[in-house]
């Protein structure tokens, strides 16, 4: 079987990502860079405008109209052309005591860019990587489309700016240095902060910031470290933050203390997207310990008190009338219908008799992206401006939307990104310093809005309900046709990367797509030859606060497709690895997926109700491969553990992945362990359920995201070597292999291939759900009970 | 409104609220203490934890009137200082592992680390992991059993 080469009119010079022969890391490179030092009294450079030089990709290649544009030109490349034309705004300082300043135009919700950033700044300034302090830059409008962190985009995106500033930065100290001593620069060396000279002459980088320094903005040249010359890109680093982190000393937004910020909270309907019509009892409620202010905003009523403890108690004590949701009186099988109403048609063309159809429909449910930190913000409304905290990763969106919305020129809204508790999808979107700016504005006071955790679960996003039609056809040793047909829930675009798409609009695949059907085509592919392949989606019912969660669509679609492919090796006479490995597309995939079969093990005997599961991912210009083991018996699924959901365990998860560069294994190997983690949790365990237009879900014992009691015991991930000069994405990348794996192995474990996600959504609820009114349950009072 | 008196890491404090309000809110909002987070309130995602006389609990779900003025609370702030060290082993095997992505719970698990190690006399078993209830939304488990059996044996 030969790899189909199609002829890329998007090329991506050092990469090889696109039908490469054997893996294999391409010899150096040397890269050249204009940039300018900026006027300050201490070093500052600004990256280059254009990272020319390192994207010799001509402007404006066309976007080929081919069955699997994502081969050629995916989501990131579109995120990576975006954020071209500001990159020269990135800005790296050098400040009096020798450290370098970096603030980040991204947000840090623990996929550990801070980190990788510091990496790729310590690398190419030759300094020691705690010398390098990397913050979170303040929104800045000016950025327009290169301030939106998703997509596992980021170290795609900023990794030739951010080098490039570095460099530029050690040039400059280096020519400050040898105009000192009268050498050339040549004669010059750099280490750990130090420009050496001749005669072991040395200056440290504190001592020349200000002679490097100028007075006028000067356009200047640096060339590149080649990758044979790393000595922090590709080795393992642990996490800057972490010492903060284990200490209690990371600050996320809620524990800035903001001058009169007091907490706040929302009074939410008891049905989705209710609306609040009168407050019955105000003035009751005001009178309440601690209770400052209590005011009717568009999502629900706010009040402001002493603490967050009595915010929750009037909350729980406010009686409202509501107007309708946008979902009431739908449950999960009304939705279902919808779905199916407007699934496309699969339309396989005439087929020889002989040739066996392969046939499946798969629905995945609801499934919430809750972080562990809820939706937080600080806002202070004053006449003459708004000054935000909050986690957010489209700041600039947000910064126009609440200049607009409140009439302020954009310069009069200061929005300070924080660092957040988790993501998953959540923070593309402002939901909480939306209203925290609403309820500051309606009291006249600053506040600190926290979401409860039941509201968060209830009210907050959700990863749509969707389902995978998949028809393939196999015919004597050849897979004919694949076809896949998604139909989903209406996935909410509205956070900047629609914006992004606009602007971006010809660059996207030709066609009249809608945004979601454009990103669909961005991220969806077959890792196959499968013959003539189509994967369309269709989408209903924009009634749902929906979003991303570590990943749009591509954990469902991958299931769906590895589903279908163990059952077409079935009609091969193949087992689940040989039949991949004849038929994956690209000698990268083959190689995870060879790598997971050794260290997994694959083939080995196992217990009847136990098996192996094997699948294979690409995306982000990378490929992954995931092996499981699971047990289905039932001494394990029967296995109590209090409010626990505990059911099928997998018992050992190997995870093989291809980034393309990596830039710190350490970090690369986390994303990919977490990833393991959601893929377990979406294929067998956590799922909201749909009844009477609200979710069910209303604490993290409802919600059965993976805890220890799901834990493999036995979790390795080995990061293959780097296949490229150009890193990949990572933090989405996990899932879809996991939660194929974990699939494909509960069909072979039970004999049973499943048609749903979680494979328990329809067995009996594994818990009493808490009431709607009050929308929050009351805070427990027995925890001395439960000391250990 | 009554004077609520206990010790904090180690030091006596004294703060005016209501008995009813949960002690998590007058470690955040009033006394400044942040090192305990909130993520659900009820007792559930275990991301308060913190120690009362050395023993793990969770403070969203005590009013503070129910804790005693020789109650000794102990938060991760106050962590270092029960071995007299700048860091609890627990805390050097966190780092030694790399446990942490976004962190958020990570103060939660820690002290519940110490408390389940203690109960348990030294390093966990399959079985005993089972009963360390916290969320970590990232999925950092798998490293954590690896630092809690590390930090173990050098509790």
């Amino acid at each position: 079987m030969t790899d189909a080469r199609r002829p890329s009119p998007h090329p991506r010079p050092p990469a090889a990502a696109e039908g490469s022969e054997a893996p294999r890391a391409r010899g150096p490179r040397r890269r050249s860079f204009l940039g300018w030092v900026l006027a300050g009294p201490t070093l500052a450079v600004a990256a280059p405008l254009f990272a020319a030089g390192a994207r010799d990709e001509p402007a404006g290649a066309a976007i080929p109209s081919l069955p699997e544009p994502s081969d050629l030109f995916d989501l990131g490349d579109l995120q990576d052309l975006a954020a071209l034309p500001t990159s020269n705004l990135i800005t790296v300082e050098i400040r009096q005591d020798g450290t370098a300043a970096f603030a980040l135009p991204r947000t840090e919700v623990g996929q550990g860019i801070t980190t990788s950033t510091a990496m790729l700044i310590a690398e190419e300034l030759d300094l020691p990587l705690d010398r390098v302090e990397v913050t979170l830059a303040d929104a800045r409008p000016e950025l327009l489309f290169n301030q939106l962190t998703g997509g596992s985009n980021t170290t795609r995106s900023t990794y030739d700016a951010i080098r490039g500033a570095a460099a530029l930065a050690r040039a400059r100290l280096m020519d400050a240095a040898a105009q000192e001593w009268g050498v050339g620069r040549a004669q010059l060396s750099t280490s750990a902060g130090v420009v050496h000279g001749p005669s072991g002459r040395r200056a440290t980088y504190a001592s020349l910031t200000t002679k490097a320094a100028s007075s006028t903005i000067v356009r200047t040249q640096v060339t590149l470290k080649p990758a044979t010359e790393f000595r922090v890109i590709g080795r393992p680093h642990n996490r800057v933050d972490a010492l903060a982190a284990v200490t209690g000393r990371k600050q996320y937004t809620l524990d800035l203390q903001v001058p009169g910020a007091l907490p706040t909270m929302i009074c939410r309907p008891p049905t989705i997207n209710g609306t609040p019509k009168s407050v019955r009892n105000r003035a009751a409620v005001l009178a309440m310990p601690g209770v400052t202010d209590v005011a009717p905003i568009s999502t629900g009523v706010a009040v402001r008190a002493r603490t967050f403890g009595q915010c929750i108690d009037a909350v729980r004590a406010l009686d409202v009338e509501w107007n309708p949701g946008t979902e009431d009186g739908k449950s999960d099988d009304d939705v279902l219908a919808e779905l199916r109403e407007a699934e496309l048609p699969l339309l396989v063309p005439s087929l020889p008799l002989l040739a066996t159809t392969v046939e499946g429909s798969f629905t995945f449910r609801f499934r919430s992206n809750s972080p562990l930190e809820t939706g937080s913000a600080i806002a202070d409304v004053r006449p003459d401006g708004i000054e935000v905290w909050s986690c957010l990763k489209v700041p600039i969106a947000f910064t126009q939307q609440v200049a607009q919305k409140y009439g302020l020129p954009v310069d009069r809204v200061k929005v300070h990104v924080t660092q957040g508790g988790g993501s998953f999808g959540r923070h593309l979107f402002s939901d909480a310093a939306l209203e925290a700016v609403e309820a500051s504005k309606a009291f006249g006071k600053p506040v600190k809005l926290m979401w409860h955790r039941t509201d968060d679960f209830r009210q907050g996003r959700t990863h749509p309900m969707a389902t995978s039609r998949v028809r393939a056809t196999y015919f004597a040793g050849n897979v004919l046709t694949y076809e896949q047909r998604h139909t989903s829930v209406s996935t909410d675009f509205r956070h900047g990367l629609g914006e992004m798409l606009t602007a971006m609009a010809a660059k996207l695949p030709d066609g009249d797509y809608s945004f979601a059907q454009s990103i669909f085509m961005l991220t969806s592919n077959v890792s196959y030859d499968y013959g003539v392949t189509t994967q369309l989606l269709n989408e209903v019912d924009g009634g749902f606060n929906t979003g991303s969660m570590r990943n749009i669509y591509s954990p469902d679609v991958c299931t769906a497709q590895e589903l279908i492919t163990d059952q077409l090796a079935k009609a091969a006479g193949l087992n689940p690895y040989t039949f991949r490995r004849n038929f994956v597309k690209d000698a990268r995939g083959r190689a995870v997926l060879d790598k997971v079969a050794q260290v997994g093990n694959w083939g080995r005997s196992m217990a009847a109700g136990t098996a192996q599961g094997i699948a294979l991912h690409s995306e982000y210009k990378g490929w992954s491969a995931c092996l499981v083991e699971i047990d289905c018996r039932p001494a394990t699924v029967n296995r109590e553990v209090s409010d626990a959901w505990t059911g099928p365990r997998v018992t050992k998860a190997v995870f093989a992945v291809d980034v393309g560069l990596v830039i710190n294994p350490t970090g690369l190997t986390a994303q990919m362990q977490g990833g393991i983690m959601d893929g377990i949790a979406q294929a067998l365990t956590s799922s909201l359920h749909l009844k009477d237009g609200a979710f069910l879900e209303g604490s993290w014992d409802n919600y059965f995201y993976t805890r220890q009691w799901n834990v493999p015991p036995d979790v390795q991930v080995i990061v293959m070597p780097s296949t490229s000069d150009r890193p990949g994405g990572a933090g989405e990348f996990g899932v879809a292999a996991s939660m194929a794996a974990v699939a494909c192995a509960y069909a072979r474990a039970t004999g049973q291939v499943p048609t749903e996600f979680p494979i328990n959504h329809s067995q009996p609820l594994g818990f009493d759900p808490l009431p709607t009114v009050p929308p929050i349950p009351a805070s427990p009072t027995d925890g001395l009970e439960h000391v250990y | 409104m009554p004077t609520q008196t206990f010790i904090l890491n180690g030091r006596r404090v004294s703060v005016d609220v209501e008995d009813d309000v949960r002690l998590l809110w007058v470690l955040r909002d009033l006394l400044g203490v942040t090192g305990p987070k909130y993520g659900c309130g009820l007792e559930v995602c275990k991301a308060c934890t913190s120690h009362i006389n050395g023993k793990a609990f969770n403070p969203c779900s005590v009013p503070v009137g129910d804790v005693q003025s020789t109650d000794e609370i102990t938060t991760i702030e106050g962590l270092p200082a029960t071995v007299g060290r700048d860091l609890h082993p627990m805390q050097e095997a966190w780092l030694e592992v790399d446990v942490p992505q976004c962190g958020y719970c990570q103060p939660g698990q820690i002290m519940a680390a110490v408390a389940k190690v203690r109960q348990k006399g030294g390093a966990l078993t399959d079985a005993d992991f089972d009963e360390i209830r916290n969320i970590c939304r990232c999925g950092t488990y798998a490293r954590i059993r690896e630092a809690i059996n590390a930090g173990a044996a050098n509790m």
